[in-house]
C-alpha cells in the first residue's frame, strides 16, 4: 500500500489533483464561481507537468478546446458552474456523438440564470442529463465529500478514456468549497497506453463491431470527425439503417459497462422500513440523520446514496422498492431525481419528495422530522 | 455527537478570520482529529462581514455546517450584534474589546480580551490579531495540543513570519491566563 498521509484539502482542490493524477494535462475554461479554485490549481501545477492550462474567451470556446486537445492525444478537463455549463451544451453534445472523451465539472449554484452565485443548489440534475438535444447516452457522478471528489475525478477521467464517453461531475457548492481531513494515497506510477499500439490495422474510428480506441491525429490514421450522424469512417449519412445503429452504438457502450459505472452505497438497517435516496451534499444531512437513527435508535432505516445519478440506478432503485414502504428523496431544488425514483419504484413503495431551495442546505432535522412521520 | 465541536468565527472582512479558520483546521488535522471547514464567500468576505466555521470532531463529520457553535469569536461589533442571539447558553463568546464594547446580555457568558490592541501594542502589528485569537481560544478550550498548533501556524505563515505569528498565537494564552481585560470584563449583564 502507498503511504497516505491526512490532509486539509478544499472539494475543488480535490477536483483538480484527482484530474492531474489521472492524467489530465489540458485545462480550457472561464473562471465562475463558485468552481474558480478548479482553474486556480490546474494553472498553478499544469505548467510544471508540461501540460496546458488555457483560460479562454468563454464558455463556448473552453468546452471547444478541451474536445479539440482530446483529439490531439491529450486527456481533458473543463470547470464552470450553472451559467457555463449551459453555454456548453452544444459541444457537449458534439463529444458525445464523435465519441470524444472529455469530463466537464459543474460546480452547481443556485439559479436559474446568474442565480446566487456563491448559494449552494442542486438544480442542475435535469441539464446534466438533458441539456444537449437529441436522445444522447451521459455519466454524471456527483460526490459528497472532498474524498469522493477526488476518486470520481479519477474514474471520470478513466470512464470517459475507456468509453470515449464524455463524463459531468455535477459537484456542489457546499462540496466544491468546504476544506476537510482527507488520505489521499501517494500518486502511483501512471500507465498511460498509448492508443496508437492497441490498434488493430484494420482500425476504423467508429468500427460496426464495437467500440475502438481514440488514434489521435497525428499518429498515422486518417478519419473523419463529425457532429452529424456518420459511417464507421466518420462520414456523414442519412441512411436510415446506418442512423439507428449509430444511435445504439452509443448506448450500447454505456449499458455493457454499467457495473463499472454506476456507483452506489447503502448503509443502514437490513431491513429497512424508511430508506432516503440522495446525492451529493445532501448525501451528508442524510447520513447523520441515519448515523443517529438507525445506529443510536436502532430504527429500521436506511439511506442509498447515489455517487452516479446518471445512467439513473433503476435496478437499486426497483430492489430499494420492494423492501421498504417509504422512499424519501431529498434534493436541494424543485424535485428532480424524485422522479426517476418514482419511476423505478414502480408503486412499490412511496415516494415522498423532501425539497429546499432557498440557497440553504436541507438540514438534518428537516429529514430527521419527515422519517419520523413514518416511523410512528 | 458529543465529542462534536464547532467553532464560529467571526469579524469583518480584511481580519484574517477565514485564515485563522484554516490554520485551526491544519492544526486539528495535524492533533488526528476529523474536520471541516467552511467560509463565507462574495463580496462580505472581501471588507464587509466575514464569518469562517471549523467543526472538530474524532468521529467522522456528517452535516458540514455550524448549527450549535461551543465558541464563538467576535471581531467587530456588527458580528457580534449578529451572531450573539443564534448562540445557545453555554457556548464560550470570546469578543475582541479594541472594536467590541457591549451590551452584554445576561443569557450569554461573555470573555472580553483586548486582541487587536494588544497585537499592536506588543507585537507592533495588528495582522496577527487573529493568530492572538486563536491563542485566547486554544487556552480557553484546549481543543488541539498546544505544540502542534504552535508548528502548523509556523508551516501555514506567510514566509519568514512564522515566528511573529508564533509569538501573536502565545501572547494569546498569555492574554487568556491574565484573564479577561478590566475594560470590559466577564459580563453578565441585563439584555437591552
Amino acid at each position: 500500500m502507498p503511504e497516505t498521509k491526512p490532509v486539509l484539502m478544499q472539494g475543488n482542490e480535490a477536483c483538480a489533483l484527482g484530474a492531474i493524477s489521472a492524467g489530465v494535462r489540458f485545462y480550457a475554461g472561464y473562471p465562475i464561481t463558485p468552481s474558480t479554485e478548479i482553474a486556480e490549481h490546474m494553472a498553478e501545477k499544469l505548467p510544471d507537468l508540461g501540460g496546458v492550462f488555457i483560460q479562454m474567451e468563454d464558455e463556448i470556446a473552453s468546452m471547444a478546446a478541451i474536445i479539440g486537445a482530446s483529439i490531439g492525444g491529450m486527456r481533458t478537463l473543463t470547470a464552470t458552474s450553472g451559467p457555463g455549463f449551459s453555454l456548453k451544451q452544444e459541444n457537449i453534445g458534439y463529444a458525445i456523438m464523435a465519441e470524444i472523451p472529455c469530463v466537464v465539472v459543474n460546480v452547481q449554484r443556485m439559479g436559474p440564470s446568474t442565480g446566487v452565485p456563491t448559494a449552494p443548489a442542486q438544480g442542475d440534475v435535469m441539464q446534466a442529463r438533458w441539456g444537449t438535444h437529441g436522445d444522447h447516452p451521459i455519466i454524471v457522478f456527483s460526490p459528497a465529500s472532498v474524498y469522493e471528489t477526488y476518486y470520481l475525478t479519477i474514474a471520470a477521467v478513466n470512464l470517459s478514456q475507456k468509453l470515449r464517453q464524455p463524463v459531468i461531475i455535477l459537484l456542489d457548492e457546499v462540496i466544491g468549497h468546504m476544506r476537510e481531513k482527507v488520505l489521499i494515497p501517494e500518486a502511483g506510477k501512471l500507465l498511460v497506453e498509448k492508443a496508437s499500439d492497441l490498434v488493430p490495422s484494420d482500425w476504423k474510428p467508429y468500427d460496426e463491431k464495437g467500440l475502438t480506441p481514440l488514434v489521435p491525429f497525428g499518429f498515422g490514421h486518417y478519419y473523419h470527425v463529425t457532429g452529424l450522424f456518420h459511417d464507421q469512417y466518420g462520414f456523414p449519412t442519412g441512411d436510415p439503417p446506418q442512423v439507428e445503429r449509430a444511435l445504439d452504438r452509443l448506448h450500447h457502450k454505456l449499458e455493457k459497462n454499467r457495473d463499472e459505472i454506476i456507483l452506489t452505497n447503502y448503509i443502514g438497517h437490513k431491513e429497512p422500513r424508511v430508506a432516503i435516496v440522495t446525492y451529493g451534499c445532501t448525501v451528508r444531512s442524510a447520513r447523520a440523520v441515519v448515523t443517529k437513527a438507525y445506529w443510536q435508535n436502532r430504527l429500521p432505516v436506511g439511506l442509498l446514496s447515489l455517487q452516479t445519478i446518471w445512467p439513473f440506478p433503476a435496478r437499486e432503485i426497483e430492489a430499494l422498492a420492494k423492501q421498504v414502504d417509504v422512499i424519501i428523496v431529498p434534493e436541494m431544488n424543485m424535485g428532480q431525481i424524485v422522479g426517476e425514483v418514482e419511476r423505478y419504484a414502480r408503486g412499490q413503495a412511496e415516494v415522498i419528495p423532501l425539497n429546499r431551495y432557498d440557497g440553504e442546505m436541507i438540514n438534518p432535522d428537516q429529514i430527521y422530522e419527515q422519517m419520523g412521520r413514518w416511523l410512528s | 455527537m458529543e465529542n462534536r465541536q464547532e467553532i464560529l468565527l467571526t469579524g469583518a472582512g480584511g481580519q484574517g478570520l477565514i485564515l485563522a479558520s484554516i490554520v485551526l483546521a491544519e492544526a486539528a488535522v495535524n492533533d488526528n482529529k476529523n474536520v471541516v471547514q467552511t467560509q463565507s464567500y462574495g463580496p462580505e468576505a472581501r471588507g464587509g462581514a466575514s464569518m469562517a466555521g471549523v467543526i472538530i470532531d474524532i468521529d467522522t463529520i456528517e452535516y458540514p455546517e455550524v448549527t450549535r457553535p461551543a465558541v464563538l469569536l467576535c471581531m467587530n461589533q456588527a458580528s457580534f450584534n449578529k451572531y450573539l442571539p443564534k448562540i445557545e447558553p453555554g457556548c464560550t463568546v470570546i469578543v475582541d474589546s479594541t472594536f467590541v464594547s457591549g451590551p452584554f446580555h445576561k443569557d450569554y457568558k461573555v470573555q472580553s480580551f483586548p486582541i487587536t490592541r494588544m497585537a499592536k501594542e506588543k507585537l507592533g502589528r495588528d495582522v496577527v490579531a487573529n493568530m492572538l485569537a486563536l491563542g485566547v481560544i486554544n487556552a480557553a478550550t484546549g481543543i488541539v495540543n498546544r505544540d502542534i498548533f504552535r508548528e502548523s501556524i509556523f508551516k501555514l505563515a506567510p514566509r519568514g513570519s512564522g515566528e511573529l505569528n508564533q509569538q501573536a498565537f502565545d501572547l494569546g494564552y498569555h492574554l487568556y491566563e491574565e484573564g479577561p481585560g478590566q475594560d470590559v470584563g466577564i459580563s453578565v449583564q441585563t439584555p437591552q
